[in-house]
């Protein structure tokens, strides 16, 4: 057992990598993050490479700093790495040149994943790895989790002897988040493959005053050319150095690679080439094709480039005919992708040269697949071999999606599977909450470790961060298993939350004679008349056993409320055989005790209790008896995800997503674009709350405060006449409006029980108490199953009501403002985000007249990731317009879109003045002098604008061509005479961070903007890393020992301009100074930065105590509040306000609440206290600072 | 030269002064500084059992919440090498001190559960610890739950506890008892060898702005020095136990009157947390005068001299003193 280890393959690499490295530069991203955190981690734990000297990890600003910081490392002689993927590589690709250009070894790990076009991906494909060919780094390939730990070594080494810089990559997700059994490689082999004179070599190359040279030079047109070409001799070399370094890791392990490895028929005809994890795949299907008399082959790329021509011939079969090449990329507009071109060039050269080969094969055809992860299935495999048997085959396709409108794609049979039947084959639906992924990934260390069995998981995991659905992929059986695709025929399902039969086609892929484990509170006589129709019947077709727990009571009984995770492993141990049962239990209790012991003994024994009070509830149904015994029809169909009524892009193409069948949908149902409209969350009704605010009419003040507050915009206030109650469902609740503006009017507050996430900040935010009862609220939680029915129908007549106009209502208040329609609603954020409230609120002061920026990160994760979109718009069809641009150029992103909007204002103007002759005057001077400070203002000039139009229209066919023209510019443009807001928002990661730079320039151009920087102190969306808004002594990823530095003071940086309106929030400090900071900014001619305080999931806390923790930050100090407004210093005034009052709690009290501080106390209390005594004290001289800097009234300036 | 010396638990201490459980014994050099300033022993913080079970699923609960749901961000925090979750960072504390200083060191411990209390007094002892206070208190809510069952529960605790250990256990008690001295008699025969009067519960306290319940931790004055002082001379020579007087030691007066009153030991907290560790050398020099300027020549000679069985007026402990208060403001003029 001792020879297998069972991880992931950032795993593999990343062990690989700390070993061999002395220096690491790492910033975190998608799919690579976790190589970083592995050796960040290992590193803080004192853990020596194989040097013996225990590698320093910093962590970067961004990919760009972590690639110069690894370029000036390679200066200075060390070993060196980084880990990175997609848009991460890309800002690399600089320092890469160089670094190749210098022949300087080191080795970059990338877990490939798609590069942002028409929308982002996080998810694999090798468009990053191609961006890259032209810097002169070698590319290998690895193709599964063994190989990415086996190529790390080879890369590593080879990257020594060759001077080339080596770029090892496999595939994002498919390969770096599969967890194998795998041979681990070790330290002598390791040891073995590293040779000391190489690293002393590097060294010697090395910049040194002992004995000085100068590298990166400037040249002439006299030699850089000949420069460019004096290293192509190690280039020549290369691959052979890379063969010989495959030959000497055989030679230590047993496990041979080559540049090119062919499997297959001897005499295949038929081959097809490839790299990554599709490649796996490939030779699976071709071995199982080539047994059933099919000549056909497969060639795996391992050294993509320098691509070794001549070998690549030779490792074909003699007897090929015809070639596809399989490439997971796509590179519009080239003739073909980089494999199929290198390949074409390959045999191109043979045949010039004579080979046979080159002249034998008639047919070399180039195909895409697997982009975004897309699934690349034996099928698809087996579509490309009849392809290239077809007399005229598609030159170029697709294969895995339908492409009908180029036509491209190739039609494939999705029952065709070559899975080995010795292989078990197991399937869980969980919610992400529940456990069930983490519990999986136990699973799969427990057989692969403690069995003799092979060994595979992967998950699938939703693109919503509250009531994730996960799906869990678990293969293990007495063979290696080679399947790097979902499992199609499961032997055993597991349904975590029962009501998943009811919207998804869970029991579906189950195999004849399989298992089917329920977690429902219904027992074994009773479970049947609760399944659905579709689900009894597949049961009984294909002879399915099914078990039933009611894991929430065990899991209850054990004080493990909500984590059922222990309960349903040991039913999956128990059911499924994987191991015998007493010996099951024992390896959980171990692992159990393994994973949770330095968590402390309670944890372990409630998972124990789990455990040993699981059987006793697990029982078998009596399928047979259930069928006889039931009398009456259960629900046929499943419950649409969608409602009939949507709009049918929602209905047929979004829908399909939401009901996980985006697969299906064909090239013409998306847009060209990436162009999607809004207002489409509305649509996805997830029912994932368990509980409801209920409104006690009686004692609420309409104070507003609470749908300030809804991170996910459930809960709205409306006034209306008490006419519009007529037809009033009889629990609708309404009460007399206290609003001054509106003495006679009704009030009512309503929750959509449907979107509602149970995060309780409305409860929390409700400053009312009942005099009887102190311990009851305006709003009070209650369990949601009696109100739902109800509370849907009210909410359906009260988003009846009528709106409020926007023109007419005062904003000077809370109450008032929460009144408008928020324009951006139901998403899929954290149950309890601390960022959407900031956001909603910008939408319902500004929203009709909004262009947004918004950078990477979880902002634009809710905001933007399909399949809907929580941005809507309101009544009129008006509100915000958004896009993302990336990560780093947010600022710049939006400062784009602002010059373009005044540039076309102005020119609207311009052509106003052109046209005044003949256009009414009063109309051109209106629309050139409506003030637009005010909504009141903006609807008149949008109403001047309509007017415009108007008068526009028959112009445009002038005889005069000039005034013809002009006419069909301004109607063109004539919109951006309406005032444009440019908002740019994004989180701490980009704005102090890999954007500050941009952000920076952006606040010193003076454009008016609004830039919004939701602050969590930490990059949340990639979990949890520190920041330089990390503050000092909080634990993060990257700065495990706590953060010993302190936070960066992004808003003194802002206010050192002197133009830039600059202000601190925290809306749980205090409501209306968030709401007027955001007020003035928006009013302030110039460049605005608002860093709002957002609780955060990584700060540890109950989510229902965000607002809590907002105050004590204020309370304590830690976070100031403050609005520094350029137009008070105009006026001889202290331009800078503080709106909070000498810290009055201490650090602790804010602190103590939070994972991220006590976990540092609990682990090394002297530590802690040492930063927390240096936080305390900074927080009083941040103070102190501050409230010096509010006494200075700068003497106002002319001019 | 009075001899300040006294004995605690069987244990031979150089001063009456002995730091209380406090926050002031976490750190080592404070209590480096406490040993310096002369105290006779000190007490550490208290090990509430209640306290580990809830860090232990609390870290659990936040570093599990949350992960392994969305694909970019699998978990949100480092896992870190080791977490001092249980015990372990309190014994290893009380080894540190035993290495750090030369006083004999005290661990405190309240328990939730009876295999709770047994297992971590045992450890103590294992860790070195010279003897261990049991901070036993229940707050009964139950009306069910009479307090005969309450003392019975008490007793039955410390007889488990006494029965596993060696070293000596000392009961710390609040004064809430209907008839204090037959339950104190009860618990010295289960196996105390000392009683600790009394512990000082946090009393919540009502917010009337926010209508919230708060919880107020108040530092002792030199008023709160009377309870105990009553029932310390009231108990004095009547139990085969040591008496260790905490609550309201805040000067050299207040030490003294608990050790005429009757206590081996008077303990100090809130004076030590106001003035600091060194606070403590002051009030020995005090003592040390006041025993110099009247003549005394030790703690000993001195210890119990006002207790309820030395004074010339024994009923001046008992309600007769209310009796003679109040006799006195009607007698006084108006």
């Amino acid at each position: 057992m001792a020879n297998w280890i069972t991880i992931d393959g950032n795993e593999a690499a990343a062990r690989v990598a700390h070993a061999i490295s002395e220096v690491i530069a790492i910033y975190p991203i998608t799919p690579s993050t976790p190589m970083g955190e592995l050796a960040d981690a290992w590193s803080a734990q004192g853990k020596p490479n194989l040097l013996g000297t225990v590698p320093t990890v910093i962590e970067m600003q961004s990919e760009g700093g972590a690639a110069g910081a690894i370029h000036g490392a390679l200066q200075t002689g060390a070993l060196t790495t980084t880990f990175t993927a997609s848009q991460g590589l890309l800002l690399m690709i600089p320092n890469m040149f160089k670094i190749a250009g210098e022949l300087s070894p080191t080795v970059f790990h990338v877990a490939a994943r798609a590069v942002a076009s028409h929308a982002l991906s996080i998810f694999g494909d090798h468009a990053d790895v191609m961006a890259a060919r032209p810097t002169g780094f070698a590319l290998l390939s690895s193709h599964s989790v063994q190989e990415a730990q086996d190529l790390a070594v080879i890369a590593h080494a080879a990257t020594l002897a060759a001077r080339i810089p080596f770029l090892h990559f496999f595939d994002g997700f498919r390969t770096s988040h599969e967890i194998d059994k795998i041979v681990p490689v070790s330290d002598e082999t390791l040891r073995s493959m590293i040779d000391d004179h190489l690293i002393f070599a590097h060294r010697e190359r090395s910049l040194s005053p002992e004995h000085p040279t100068i590298r990166g030079t400037a040249q002439n047109p006299d030699v850089y050319f000949q420069g460019r070409e004096a290293a192509n001799a190690y280039y020549a070399a290369c691959p052979g150095i890379v063969q010989v370094t495959m030959d000497r890791f055989a030679a230590l392990t047993g496990r041979h690679y080559h540049l090119f490895d062919y499997e297959g028929s001897p005499d295949a005809e038929r081959v097809i080439v490839i790299m990554g994890s599709g490649a796996i795949t490939a030779t699976e299907t071709a071995q199982h094709l080539a047994q059933h008399g099919e000549k056909v082959g497969v060639l795996r790329v391992h050294l993509f480039h320098p691509f070794a021509s001549e070998r690549f011939i030779a490792a074909l079969p003699p007897t090929v005919r015809a070639i596809a090449v399989l490439d997971r990329t796509k590179e519009p507009g080239s003739v073909g992708e980089p494999c199929y071109l290198e390949v074409v060039a390959a045999l191109h050269e043979d045949r010039a040269r004579g080979g046979a080969l080159g002249t034998q094969v008639t047919s070399v055809i180039g195909g895409r697949y697997g982009l975004g992860s897309k699934e690349f299935t034996p099928a698809m495999v087996k579509a490309v071999y009849e392809e290239m048997a077809q007399p005229q085959p598609k030159a170029h396709f697709t294969v895995g999606i339908i492409d009908d409108v180029t036509h491209l794609s190739l039609a494939y049979d999705p029952t065709f599977t070559i899975e080995s039947p010795a292989t078990v084959r197991c399937i869980f639906w969980g919610l992400g909450s529940d456990g069930t992924v983490g519990a999986n990934k136990n699973s799969i260390k427990i057989i692969g470790e403690e069995t003799p069995n092979y060994a595979q998981g992967y998950f699938v995991y939703d693109s919503k961060k509250s009531g994730s659905i996960t799906v869990s992929h678990l293969r293990f059986g007495p063979q290696p298993i080679a399947a790097p695709y979902l499992i199609e025929h499961a032997d055993f399902i597991a349904c975590h939350h029962a009501t998943f039969l009811n919207t998804y086609d869970v029991v579906d892929p189950i195999a004849p004679n399989g298992v089917l484990l329920l977690n429902t509170p219904f027992g074994p006589d009773a479970i049947w008349e609760h399944l659905p129709a579709r689900v009894q019947q597949i049961i009984t077709e294909r002879n399915a056993r099914l078990y039933v727990i009611d894991a929430g009571k065990v899991a209850h009984a054990t004080g493990m409320s909500g984590r059922i995770n222990t309960v349903m492993q040991t039913c999956f141990f128990a059911v499924s055989g994987a191991l015998p049962r007493a010996e099951a239990i024992a390896a959980i209790k171990h692992s159990i005790a393994k994973t949770y012991g330095k968590r402390g003994e309670a944890v372990v024994q409630r998972n124990f209790a789990a455990v040993d009070q699981t059987l006793a509830h697990l029982a078998e149904v009596d399928v047979a008896a259930s069928r006889a015994r039931q009398t009456t029809p259960t629900m046929q169909r499943l419950v649409p995800l969608v409602a009939a009524i949507a709009p049918a892009f929602v209905r047929d193409v979004l829908g399909v997503m939401i009901a996980g069948k985006g697969d299906t949908l064909p090239i013409s149902a998306l847009p060209v674009d990436g162009t999607y409209p809004i207002g489409t969350a509305k649509w996805e009704k997830r029912d994932i709350g368990t509980e409801l605010p209920v409104w006690d009419p009686a004692i609420c003040i309409q104070c507003g405060k609470c749908t300030m507050v809804c991170p996910h915009a459930v809960i709205r206030m409306k006034v209306y006449d008490e006419a519009d109650l007529t037809n009033a469902p009889a629990t609708f609740q309404s009460t007399a409006a206290h609003f001054t503006e509106f003495p006679d009017k009704r009030y009512s507050l309503q929750v959509s029980p449907q979107d509602c996430t149970s995060c309780s900040l409305c409860v929390a935010a409700c400053p009312v108490k009942d005099k009887t009862q102190v311990g009851r609220k305006a709003l009070n939680m209650a369990p949601i199953d009696p109100l739902r029915a109800a509370e849907q129908h009210n909410w359906e007549f009260f988003t009846a009501l009528p709106e409020m106009d926007p023109a007419t209502l005062s904003r000077a208040s809370i109450k008032n403002v929460q009144l408008l329609e928020p324009l951006f609603e139901f998403s899929g954020a954290c149950s309890g985000c601390g960022e959407t409230p900031y956001i909603k609120l910008v939408t319902q002061l500004f929203g009709d007249h909004m262009v947004v920026a918004n950078a990477t990160g979880c902002s634009s994760i809710y905001g933007g990731n399909l399949p809907t979109t929580p941005w809507t718009a309101n009544r009129d069809g008006r509100g915000p317009a958004w896009a993302n641009s990336l990560f780093e150029d947010n600022a710049e992103f939006g400062l784009g879109m602002r010059v373009t909007l005044d540039q076309q204002r102005d020119f609207a103007r311009e052509l106003l003045q052109r046209l005044r002759g003949q256009l009414d005057a009063p109309l051109v001077e209106a629309l050139l002098g409506t003030e637009q400070t005010t909504p009141a203002g903006i609807k008149a000039q949008r109403e001047q604008v309509a007017t415009l139009k108007e008068r526009l229209a028959p112009l445009t066919t002038a005889s005069d061509a000039a005034i013809a023209n002009a006419a069909r510019q301004l109607l063109s443009i004539a919109d951006t005479l309406v005032r444009r807001s440019v908002w740019i928002i994004g989180g701490d990661g980009w704005a102090y961070d890999i954007g500050f730079g941009g952000l920076d320039h952006v606040l010193a151009s003076g454009k008016n903007v609004n830039i919004l920087v939701l602050d969590t102190e930490v990059y949340s969306n990639t979990g949890g890393q520190a920041s330089k808004a990390t503050p000092l002594g909080a634990v993060a990823k990257f700065a495990a020992r706590g953060k010993a530095q302190g936070k960066k003071d992004l808003a003194q940086i802002a206010m050192s301009y002197g133009h830039v309106y600059v202000a601190q929030l925290a809306m749980g400090a205090s409501d209306m100074q968030t709401q007027r900071a955001i007020q003035e900014a928006e009013a302030f001619d110039g460049p605005s930065l608002l860093i709002a305080y957002s609780h955060c999931i990584a700060h540890g806390i109950d989510m229902t105590k965000g607002l809590t923790q907002q105050r004590l930050a204020v309370q304590s100090g830690e976070w100031l509040l403050f609005r520094y407004d350029p137009a008070r210093a105009a006026t001889g005034q202290p331009p800078l306000v503080l709106d909070a009052k000498a810290p009055s709690v201490p650090l602790e009290a804010y602190a103590e609440n939070e994972t991220r501080f006590r976990m540092l106390r609990q682990s090394d209390e002297a530590h802690a206290d040492e930063l927390m005594d240096a936080a305390r004290e900074a927080v009083q001289t941040r103070w102190q600072h501050y409230q010096q800097l509010a006494m200075v009234a700068p003497t106002p300036q002319e001019n | 030269m009075p001899d300040l010396s006294t004995t605690y638990l069987g244990m031979q201490l150089r001063a009456p002064l002995v730091a209380s459980a406090s926050p002031l014994s976490k750190r080592v050099d404070t209590v480096k500084r406490l040993a310096a300033a002369g105290a006779g022993a000190v007490f550490l913080y208290s090990l509430f059992e209640e306290q580990i079970t809830h860090d232990s699923l609390e870290l659990d609960h936040y570093l599990s919440y949350g992960s392994h749901s969305y694909a970019e961000s699998l978990s949100y925090f480092p896992d870190l090498e080791h977490y001092n979750i249980g015990p372990a960072s309190y014994l290893d504390h009380i080894r540190r001190l035993k290495d750090a200083v030369d006083i004999p060191i005290i661990g405190s411990l309240n328990g939730v559960s009876s295999g709770g209390w047994v297992e971590y007094a045992a450890r103590m002892q294992e860790a070195g610890a010279d003897a261990v206070e049991l901070n036993i208190y229940y707050i009964p809510t139950d009306v069910q739950t009479d307090g005969a069952t309450l003392e019975a529960t008490y007793v039955e605790l410390v007889r488990d506890v006494c029965a596993q250990v060696t070293i000596p256990i000392a009961v710390k008690l609040s004064p809430y008892f209907t008839a204090l001295p037959a339950f104190c008699q009860r618990i010295v025969a289960a196996g105390a060898s000392g009683l600790v009067l009394f512990n000082r519960f946090y009393q919540p306290d009502l917010d009337l702005e926010r209508l919230e319940v708060v919880p107020r931790i108040d530092l002792s004055t030199s008023q709160d020095l009377r309870l105990p002082l009553r029932w310390i001379a009231l108990l004095y020579g009547r139990l085969r136990a040591d008496l260790a007087l905490t609550s309201g030691v805040h000067t050299a007066q207040d030490a003294l009157k608990g050790l005429m009153a009757g206590a081996n030991v008077t303990m100090l907290a809130s004076r030590l947390i106001i003035a600091g560790p060194d606070a403590l050398a002051e009030l020995l020099s005090e003592i040390h005068i006041w025993l110099v300027e009247h003549e005394y020549e030790s703690i000993t000679q001195l210890r119990g001299s006002m207790s309820q069985r030395a004074v010339a007026d024994p009923a001046a402990f008992e309600r007769a003193n209310y009796m003679k208060a109040l006799n006195s403001f009607d007698a006084s003029p108006t």
